[in-house]
């Protein structure tokens, strides 16, 4: 955090069912070249909240173990998720699991419609938050940037809201800045992430400079050549971002307008 | 008896949920179960006897995005 820490930022903590937190960088655990690089990785991101999830244990290697002491070691918040569920009672089954493994009520609720774009089901979306919401969970809904779905998962108890950038692991950025934009003016006081599509730290400021609350990301981190490095781009792109929007930008405009005086300009015609 | 584990065919000589976590040797692990598609809390380990054709889940933390 140290390198992170300008003259100018001030503190500017989000919170999540009550819970705050410094880094707006929530990172997942995936696809890392080894243990050890995640765990850097994630120290050089300061995220405070990382994604888990929970997968058959092999009976020899017990990698889970070896996984679940790291993160532990490295005194993070974990977001257990239910990735690859498809119907709302594997994703009910696997929440209810994850609950009893992680000790989190946190649940980053995943119930996906279909392979090739792994789109939300936000029919089964709606459906599971309601009964994990009435079980006591709180839910981090995976969704789209559809404002009706995103008022029934509130009316269900959603208290944050995590529309997709683009395609999970498609490193495409904000496939829908309109879509996103307007979901923002829609629910000003709802925390809001942008959650999977990200690809480059570019595309993790342009959504703190929506206004959106924070950024989850995991392949572009752990896909990078080097995910240390990388890790610590996405938390300045996601500091400068925010800063950004709170520091209210100027309008964009069609035409010039000069920026150095004009009056006073000598003439020499 | 015959029993599915993880999706794979089993023969075990436990009773109940709690022997087989430790007859597999989980006992020590960090693991959730369920039996036939229900979740089994640790604590409902010891009383729920398995049967001749069950299916059991042991889930681990696993990475995750």
């Amino acid at each position: 955090m140290d390198a992170m820490t300008s003259t100018t930022a001030t503190a500017d903590p989000v919170e999540f069912y009550g819970t705050k937190v410094n880094s707006r960088l929530l990172l997942g655990t995936a696809q890392y070249p080894s243990p050890a690089i995640l765990a850097e990785a994630i120290r050089a991101s300061a995220a405070e909240i990382v994604t888990v999830s929970l997968r058959r244990e092999s009976g020899v290697a017990k990698s889970g173990q070896s996984f679940w002491q790291l993160i532990r070691d490295l005194g993070v918040k974990v977001l257990p998720n239910t990735a690859g569920c498809k119907t709302v009672k594997e994703a009910v089954t696997t929440a209810e699991m994850a609950r009893e493994l992680f000790d989190t009520p946190w649940i980053k609720l995943e119930v996906i419609g279909e392979d090739d774009t792994l789109q939300p089901d936000v029919f089964g979306l709606v459906e599971a938050a309601k009964i994990l919401v009435r079980d006591g969970f709180q839910v981090f809904p995976y969704t789209t940037e559809d404002l009706i779905v995103a008022d029934k998962l509130i009316a269900a108890g959603c208290e944050v809201l995590m529309p997709w950038g683009a395609p999970i692991g498609s490193g495409r950025g904000l496939n829908n800045p309109y879509g996103l934009r307007s979901m923002r003016a829609h629910f000003p006081r709802i925390p809001l992430v942008v959650d999977a599509g990200v690809g480059v730290p570019s595309h993790a400021a342009a959504a703190m400079e929506l206004g959106y609350d924070a950024v989850l990301l995991n392949t572009a981190v752990a896909k990078a050549g080097d995910p240390v490095k990388m890790a610590r781009a996405f938390a300045l792109a996601i500091e400068a971002g925010r800063e950004g929007f709170r520091a209210d930008p100027m309008e964009a405009r069609d035409m010039a307008a000069p920026s150095t005086p004009v009056m006073g300009q000598a003439h020499f015609g | 008896m015959k029993i599915v584990v993880n999706g794979e065919a089993a023969e075990i000589r436990a009773a109940t949920l709690a022997g087989l976590i430790a007859e597999l040797g989980y006992a020590d692990a960090v693991v959730a179960t369920a039996l036939n598609g229900a979740m089994v809390r640790k604590a409902k380990r010891d009383a729920t006897p398995i049967a001749d054709g069950d299916r059991v889940e042991i889930l681990a933390p696993m990475q995750g995005g």
